[in-house]
C-alpha cells in the first residue's frame, strides 16, 4: 500500500559525490536487498549536509530493514543528529534521498510524517504546557480524533510513569522526565517507524528498562526503531542491527553480530573510529599528590 | 588576571563578529551612533568650557547625574547587562574575587556605551582647562563617576537578579519592566514640567543637592576647586569614592549569594485538566489555537502584549493628550495584531513539533491567528469604545472601529507572512530578563520596520477615511472607514495567511535549522 515508488533494485549506487567512496575501514553495508520483499522501513541514499565550511554528513547510505531495532553509534560530532534530522524531515539535505517504506520523505512530507515518530535531541518542547497537554497537542497535530488522543495520552502517561505529574508544566520536569514525555509524544500516533535521538540520556535506570521493554514490544509487533546512542553496551544488548558513523561517513553497518565480528561492540567501535589515546604524557597526573 | 578578562571579552567580541555579518552591521550602526553622540557632546563640552564656572557646574552635574542614573537603571528595564562574561561561568576557576570584579568592570567598558562614557568622563576634565588644578580634580572626579557608572550597573543588576531567582517572580518583573518603560514618556514630561516650574534659582538648588549625592559628587569636585572651597572638594571626592566602594560591596555580596545559592527551581505549577485543549475543536488548527491561547496566558512574553493594552490609553490620559487619546483604540489593534510577528521565533526550537507533524502551513497560520485575532478584536473594541466615551466622541465610533479593526486584521496578515519568513534570537522563556541577546538584532529590526511600514501603507484607505471622518465630523466617511477597514483587512488577512502558509510549506525546516544554530 505504501510503494508509490517501486523499490530501487540497487540500494547503494555510487552516485553520491566522489568523496563518499573509499573511506578507510569501510565494511560493506547491509547485504543487497532481496529483489522482492517489503520495502525497507527507512532508506537513506547519499545524504550530504554542510553547515558553513563544515561538512557534517558526507554521503551517508543506510538501509534499515522493516521490523529491525537499529542502533546508530558514533563519537561526538559524528553527524548522528544531523543524519537523523534529515531522515525525519526536520533538516533538508543538500543532496540525497530519504525513503520511508519506499516513499520519498522530502517529496511527500505530509504522507510520510503520519507514519513517523520522532524524538530529536537538543531541542526545546512547548514546555509551558502540562505533560498531558503536550501529548494531547502532539496527537492532535498528527490528526487523531479526541477520544483516541485522550485514551492514548492516559496510557502513555501511565507507561512512562508520569501519571502523577500529568498536570505539572513540562518546564518544571527533570531532564529524564522531559525525555520521557517527548518519547510519549513520538509514540502517540502509533507510527510504523520510530526515530529516537539519544532517548536514554538522563533517564533513570528503571525508566530506561521500562522504555526498552516498550520499544522491544513495539518491534515485536512489526514496528521499526532507530536509536542513536553513545552507550555501546546498551546498543549491543538492545539492537539487532547497528551502524557506526564517524566524520559524516558510515564506517560499518549490518547486524550487530556482523559488525562486531566476534568482539565486543565497544572494541570494534574503537578500532573503526580510531582516535584512542593512551595515557602517555600525563604521567604527572598520577604522581602529583601524596 | 584582569588583563585576561579584558582580552577574553575582546576575543568574544571578535568571534561574535566572525559569526555573522549582521553582528558586524549592528556594531557599525551602534558605533556610528556612539560617534554621533561623542561629536555632539564634544562640541557641547567645548562650548561649555567658554562659559562661566556656575553654568559649567550646573550643566555638568545635571547631565552627569543623569548619565550615572542611566547606567544604574536602564539595564534593569531595557537592554540588560552584557551576559557574555557572566560571573557564574568563572565559578570553577580559582579566580580571586577582587581580580574578577576589577576585570569584569574594565571588560564592561569594552563596547560602544562603555567607550563613549569613558571618553566623555575624561573629556569633562577639559572643560576646566583654564584652571589646571580644577582640571586635575575634574579628571579624578570623572574617572570616579565612570567607575560609579559601570560598577553601579553591575551592582544593581546583580542585587536584583538575586532577588528574582524564581521563575514566576522573574516573569512578573519582566512584565513590570516593560510597563515602566511604557510610562517613561509621562515620567519624563513630568520631570521637565517640574524643572521648568523650579526656574533658574530652583535649578541651582537641585544642582547643589545633586553635588552631594552619589550621582553627582564625582562631577562636582572640580567646581568646588574652582570656587576655592577645598573642604567641599575633598568631601565630594569622598562621597564619590564611597559610592564606588559601596556599589562594589553590593555587587560582591550579591555575587556571593548567587554563586553559593544558584537560582533554584521554583515551586511547580499545576494546571488541572486539559485547559484550552478541551475547549477548542479537536483538529490540527484547534490544537494550535489551544496551545497559543495557553501561551498567551502562561508565557510572559505574550502576557506582556496583553498587559500593555490597558496601559496605553491610561498613559495617554495621564500625559494629557486630550482628544489624541482616540488614537489608543486603533493603536491597540495594531499592537495586538503585530505581536504575533515573531511567533515562530518565540516557539524557538520547540517549533520542531510542527515540522515533524503532517501539517500544512496554512493550518499552522490559522491556528495562531485565531487566538490573537479574538483577543485583538476584543481589546480593540473595548479600548475604542472606552476612549471614545471618555473623550465624549461616541459619534466617531464607526471611523475609529474601522481604523482599529483594519489595522488589527492587516497586522495579523502581515505578521503571518513575516513570522514565516524570518526568525531571530529572542528571549527564551526562563532566560535572565536582564541579559541581552547577542546579535542578529539587525534582522529583527529590519523585519519589524519593513513589516510595520507595510501594515501602515496597506491600511491607509481605512485610516485616511477615518481621519477625514473625525476631522470633518462626517458620519458617511466614518461608516465608509468601517466597511473599508473590515473588508480590506479581512482580504489582506486571508492573503497573509495563505502566503505565510506557502512560505512555511517551503521553508519550515530552514526556519528550524536557523533556530537550532542560534547560541
Amino acid at each position: 500500500m505504501v510503494s508509490e515508488h517501486p523499490p530501487s533494485p540497487s540500494p547503494h549506487p555510487s552516485s553520491g559525490p566522489p568523496a563518499a567512496a573509499g573511506v578507510p575501514g569501510r565494511v560493506p553495508a547491509a547485504s543487497p536487498a532481496p529483489a522482492a520483499g517489503p520495502a525497507p522501513a527507512l532508506e537513506l541514499r547519499g545524504l550530504w549536509r554542510r553547515f558553513g565550511d563544515k561538512i557534517a554528513v558526507a554521503g551517508v547510505d543506510l538501509t534499515i530493514p522493516a521490523g529491525s531495532f537499529y542502533g546508530l553509534v558514533g563519537p561526538n560530532g559524528a553527524g548522528k543528529t544531523t543524519t537523523l534530522s534529515m531522515a525525519t524531515g526536520l533538516l533538508r539535505p543538500d543532496h540525497g534521498t530519504v525513503l520511508v517504506q519506499g516513499v520519498d520523505l522530502w517529496a511527500h512530507p505530509d504522507v510520510v510524517k503520519r507514519g513517523l515518530g520522532v524524538l530529536p535531541d537538543g531541542v526545546r518542547l512547548f514546555d509551558r504546557l502540562t505533560g498531558a497537554q503536550l501529548i494531547t497537542y502532539a496527537g492532535l497535530l498528527q490528526g487523531l480524533d479526541r477520544p483516541t488522543v485522550e485514551a492514548r495520552t492516559r496510557d502513555l502517561l501511565a507507561a512512562m510513569d508520569l501519571t502523577a505529574d500529568a498536570s505539572t508544566l513540562v518546564v518544571d520536569y527533570s531532564a529524564g522526565m522531559t525525555k520521557k514525555v517527548a518519547l510519549a509524544c513520538a509514540l502517540v500516533h502509533a507510527p510504523r517507524l520510530l526515530v529516537l535521538d539519544e532517548p536514554f540520556e538522563a533517564v533513570d535506570p528503571v525508566s530506561a528498562a521500562n522504555i526498552r521493554e516498550i520499544l522491544a514490544r513495539y518491534v515485536a509487533g512489526g514496528g521499526t526503531v532507530v536509536v542513536s546512542s553513545h552507550v555501546m553496551d546498551l546498543v549491543q544488548r538492545m539492537c539487532d542491527h547497528v551502524a557506526v558513523i564517524a566524520g559524516g561517513h558510515v564506517l560499518a553497518a549490518g547486524t550487530v553480530d556482523e559488525v562486531r565480528a566476534g568482539r565486543s561492540l565497544e572494541e570494534r567501535f574503537v578500532e573503526l573510529v580510531g582516535g584512542r589515546v593512551t595515557g602517555e604524557g600525563l604521567e604527572w597526573l598520577g604522581t602529583s599528590s601524596v | 588576571m584582569v588583563g585576561h578578562l579584558v582580552r577574553l571579552k575582546l576575543t568574544l567580541l571578535r568571534n561574535g563578529l566572525r559569526r555573522s555579518v549582521w553582528q558586524v552591521l549592528g556594531l557599525v550602526v551602534a558605533a556610528l551612533y556612539g560617534l554621533g553622540v561623542l561629536v555632539l557632546a564634544g562640541a557641547g563640552l567645548v562650548a561649555l568650557s567658554l562659559q562661566d564656572a556656575a553654568l559649567r557646574e550646573t550643566v555638568l552635574v545635571l547631565l552627569g547625574s543623569a548619565l550615572v542614573l542611566g547606567w544604574w537603571v536602564v539595564p534593569l528595564v531595557a537592554f540588560g547587562v552584557d551576559a557574555t562574561l557572566d560571573p557564574r561561568r568563572f565559578v570553577t576557576f580559582g579566580v580571586p574575587r577582587r581580580d574578577l570584579l576589577v576585570g569584569l568592570t574594565l571588560a564592561g567598558l569594552v563596547g560602544v556605551p562603555g567607550v563613549v562614557t569613558a571618553l566623555l568622563a575624561v573629556g569633562t576634565a577639559a572643560v576646566w582647562w583654564r584652571e589646571p588644578l580644577a582640571a586635575l580634580a575634574g579628571l579624578v572626579g570623572g574617572l570616579l563617576a565612570l567607575a560609579a557608572c559601570v560598577v553601579g550597573a553591575r551592582a544593581s543588576t546583580a542585587a536584583l537578579a538575586g532577588v528574582i531567582g524564581r521563575r514566576r517572580v522573574r516573569e512578573v518583573v519582566a512584565v513590570l519592566a516593560v510597563l515602566l518603560l511604557a510610562m517613561t514618556g509621562p515620567i519624563i514630561s513630568g520631570l521637565t514640567d517640574g524643572v521648568a516650574a523650579l526656574g533658574t534659582g530652583g535649578l541651582g538648588r537641585v544642582v547643589d543637592a545633586l553635588a552631594w549625592t552619589p550621582l553627582g559628587a564625582g562631577w562636582a569636585v572640580a567646581p568646588a576647586v574652582v570656587a576655592g572651597d577645598a573642604g567641599a572638594a575633598v568631601l565630594r571626592l569622598l562621597v564619590a569614592l564611597a559610592t564606588v566602594a559601596l556599589a562594589y560591596l553590593v555587587w560582591d555580596r550579591a555575587l556571593t549569594r548567587t554563586l553559593v545559592q544558584p537560582a533554584s527551581a521554583s515551586h511547580e505549577v499545576k494546571a488541572r485538566g486539559l485547559g484550552w485543549f478541551a475547549r477548542f475543536p479537536a483538529t490540527q488548527s484547534g490544537a494550535i489555537a489551544a496551545r497559543a491561547a495557553t501561551y498567551w496566558v502562561r508565557d510572559p512574553r505574550y502576557a506582556m502584549a496583553v498587559a500593555i493594552v490597558p496601559v496605553l490609553p491610561l498613559v495617554m490620559v495621564v500625559s494629557g493628550a486630550g482628544d489624541l487619546v482616540l488614537v489608543a483604540g486603533p493603536l491597540t489593534g495594531m499592537l495586538v495584531g503585530w505581536s504575533v510577528s515573531a511567533d515562530v521565533a518565540y516557539d524557538g526550537t520547540a517549533f520542531w513539533t510542527h515540522v515533524a507533524a503532517p501539517l500544512r502551513g496554512v493550518v499552522d497560520r490559522c491556528g495562531r491567528v485565531v487566538v490573537a485575532g479574538a483577543l485583538g478584536a476584543l481589546a480593540t473594541v473595548v479600548v475604542t469604545v472606552a476612549t471614545a466615551a471618555w473623550a465624549d466622541a461616541l459619534a466617531h465610533l464607526p471611523a475609529l472601529l474601522g481604523a482599529g479593526l483594519g489595522l488589527l486584521l492587516t497586522a495579523l496578515g502581515a505578521a503571518s507572512v513575516v513570522s514565516a519568513m524570518v526568525v531571530y534570537p529572542v528571549q527564551q522563556p526562563g532566560d535572565n530578563p536582564f541579559s541581552t541577546k547577542q546579535g542578529t538584532s539587525a534582522v529583527a529590526f529590519t523585519s519589524q520596520l519593513v513589516g510595520g511600514t507595510a501594515v501602515f501603507v496597506l491600511t491607509l484607505p481605512a485610516t485616511v477615511l477615518a481621519v477625514l471622518a473625525v476631522v470633518q465630523g462626517s458620519a458617511a466617511f466614518g461608516w465608509a472607514a468601517l466597511v473599508v477597514g473590515v473588508l480590506l483587512g479581512a482580504a489582506l488577512l486571508v492573503a497573509g495567511v495563505v502566503l505565510g502558509g506557502r512560505l512555511l510549506d517551503r521553508g519550515a525546516p530552514e526556519l528550524l535549522a536557523r533556530m537550532r544554530s542560534f547560541p
